[in-house]
């Protein structure tokens, strides 16, 4: 009965005295505020950029190993343009072959494997049209990358075998064609080829930019059989750049393997990357390890939290000296006021749970409003840039943990000084 | 019991010394003091500045420790207590009255009065009502929640003696408590002393002025740190 009513009354006679000097005790608050709303924040931030890139890493499927058609660098190291040109018109032969995919393929340690070809074409739909990615690939591709059916069915090998004219559509394609939902069984046409709708897959957006790796959005691809494909496109992709028609002969942009067990992901890689260095003399190609990303991402992640969590620390420090500077200033206002309590019956101790109580309080009003500035701050960012944020349960937890450590930390040394003051020069002082 | 507790001296001081360590020696402020208060006895001190009567209230008060003799205050030996009981005596058997009242600003009158009790352990539930009953006394019943700032000098040392007395103290020490008012004020401050005096308290007042002296029921002097009684 006694303690919680001694610790009310050092509560009461703290707040008076803050409230006494408000404009001061405000101005002091302020730093452990911003210094916990930037803790809260930073870690949110930090932990919705790492979350995006998992997500975005995942997605490409921890046991793939994901090769891609690039443009050589010109001038680089073994560069040989395979360059022909007519009448203006240049063909630019580069990036990876049917060859290199069939022959990879046989690698023992691999499981699936995929080859594909992708596009940018207009997905017509009666009169509604809307740009898209024509993505010609094996069946096997869906289940490589964990593609989803919302609805109807994917094509399967004997689709791709009878060269049928069959498609499957993104989530947000078919938002785009057939506004007012539907569309299995409809006939979408790309060019001058008609497809048969035969399933629409489910949803799969990632919010927001600023992530750290690049990934096609599914959501607006058409997916055609491969051979399909090969039938109707060719290998040639056409681009009107300044005046000049420029030819690209692109066999494969993509070739997605995977591995049956983690552990044989290093030495498959190496051997996929001898193999491709032997049949091709420019750098045309780049290989993926989306578990290395991960793995990579999460060491950033790390080092991300740790220059975060030093920041944040420095502005709590920083805050924590405001808070000493005002106590110690406080202590020498009201050394009067200290010896004339130590004169009325107060112990030393009595006098260091009052202004240690005062020192706690303004770093817990702080801590409360930095944790609520903390919590809309990080809203604010994804509302303005798009960026995913998460605030952790911990995180306020922690930083309102800190803030009130840090008044009993850096409250503690003017307090004891107030309790050692000698009562009889403090009650003389002037 | 009432009429033995009645003999026991309120205080009691016996070959007290008290001497400062300065750089240039040993100093003597007070120098092997006898002295006995009774209870309900009015006794005022006076001396010239640097007499020894500074450094005789502090350890009259408990705020100092004397370095030879012994203290007791109503009986018990006071003179080597450490410092936490050292602040319950003064709590409990202590009322302080000063020349510059030191009432806290930001509190109210009433606050001001219940300062002691909010030491005091255990906490003493009729405190409040005491602490009104006090102020009421002193004349500022329809004031307690005015701010210091809002009274006159001999209202705010009004308010300092109504806290000296709610923790119903065994002696109070007032150190010039006239020395910053006028004199009707201070006056007044005086007449409400001899008041507390017939109601049976054991005061104790320091001063340098012979007419605030004069209202005591007893004089000593202090001269270099010695006692002499006067008559």
């Amino acid at each position: 009965m006694i303690l919680p009513l001694f610790f009310q009354r050092n509560l009461t006679v703290g707040l008076k005295s803050l409230w006494h000097r408000r404009l001061r005790s405000l101005l002091t608050v302020l730093g452990i505020v911003f210094g916990v709303a930037s803790v809260i924040a930073m870690l949110a931030i930090g932990e919705g950029a790492s979350y995006e890139a998992q997500q975005r890493i995942k997605q490409m499927g921890s046991l793939n190993i994901i090769l891609r058609s690039v443009k050589a660098p010109v001038g680089g190291p073994g560069a040989k343009k395979n360059t022909q040109s007519t009448s203006g018109m240049s063909i630019d032969k580069y990036g990876l072959l049917r060859s290199d995919f069939s022959r990879l393929k046989t690698i023992p340690s691999l499981n699936q494997s995929a080859q594909l070809r992708r596009t940018r074409e207009t997905v017509w739909q009666g009169e509604w049209s809307f740009p898209g990615q024509l993505v010609s690939t094996n069946p096997s591709y869906f289940q490589l990358v964990s593609l989803s059916l919302a609805s109807g069915r994917l094509f399967n090998e004997d689709d791709n075998l009878h060269r049928s004219n069959v498609a499957v559509l993104g989530a947000g394609l078919a938002q785009k064609l057939f506004p007012l939902g539907g569309g299995l069984g409809e006939t979408v046409r790309v060019k001058r080829n008609y497809y048969r709708v035969i399933g629409i897959l489910s949803d799969r957006s990632i919010s927001g930019g600023g992530s750290t790796v690049a990934t096609e959005n599914v959501n607006y691809e058409i997916y055609i059989p491969f051979l399909t494909g090969m039938s109707q496109f060719g290998e040639f992709i056409f681009k009107n750049e300044a005046g000049s028609v420029q030819r690209e002969w692109v066999e494969l942009h993509e070739i997605v393997l995977k591995v049956g067990l983690e552990s044989d992901i290093p030495a498959t890689v190496s051997l996929i990357s001898a193999e491709l260095k032997r049949s091709h003399k420019a750098d045309d190609y780049e290989i993926m390890v989306p578990l290395e990303l991960l793995k990579q991402a999460e060491q950033t992640k790390r080092i991300f939290n740790i220059v975060l969590g030093s920041i944040a620390a420095i502005s709590l420090l920083v805050g924590g000296i405001g808070i000493m500077n005002i106590m110690l200033a406080s202590v020498m206002e009201r050394i009067r006021e200290i010896g004339l309590r130590r004169a009325l019956g107060a112990r030393k101790r009595d006098i260091v749970t009052q202004f240690l109580s005062e020192a706690v309080i303004l770093s817990a009003i702080g801590g409360a409003i930095g944790v609520i500035l903390g919590i809309f701050v990080p809203a604010l960012v994804t509302r303005a840039t798009g960026m995913k944020t998460i605030v952790t349960l911990w995180s306020p937890i922690l930083a309102f943990a800190i803030s009130a450590a840090i008044g009993v930390i850096f409250g503690f040394y003017p307090a004891r000084s107030a309790a050692e003051l000698d009562p009889i020069t403090a009650l003389r002082n002037e | 019991m009432v009429e033995q507790n009645k003999k026991i001296p309120a205080i009691q001081l016996e070959e007290i010394s008290r001497i400062y360590q300065m750089a240039a020696g040993e100093v003597a402020a007070l120098a092997g003091i006898n002295l006995t208060v009774e209870q309900g006895e009015y006794m005022a001190i006076m001396g010239p500045s640097g007499s020894g009567k500074t450094t005789l209230l502090n350890l009259l008060g408990c705020l100092d420790q004397p370095t030879g003799g012994r203290y007791y205050l109503g009986g018990e030996d006071v003179s080597a207590l450490p410092d936490d009981q050292l602040s319950e005596i003064r709590n409990r058997k202590i009322g302080f009255i000063f020349q510059s009242y030191n009432l806290i600003p930001e509190l109210t009158v009433l606050e001001n009065i219940e300062i002691p009790l909010f030491y005091r352990n255990p906490h003493d539930s009729d405190g409040l009502q005491r602490a009104v009953r006090l102020a009421e006394m002193v004349g500022l019943g329809s004031r307690l929640d005015h701010r210091p700032a809002q009274l006159s000098g001999g209202q705010q040392q009004r308010v300092a003696i109504a806290r000296s007395l709610v923790n119903d103290p065994l002696i109070i020490l007032a150190d010039e408590p006239t020395g910053n008012l006028d004199s009707t004020t201070g006056q007044e401050i005086l007449s409400v002393l001899q008041e507390m005096h017939r109601q049976g308290k054991t005061l104790v007042v320091i001063t340098h002025d012979i007419s605030v002296a004069q209202h005591s029921s007893r004089i000593i002097n202090i001269v270099d740190g010695h006692i002499k009684e006067q008559n």
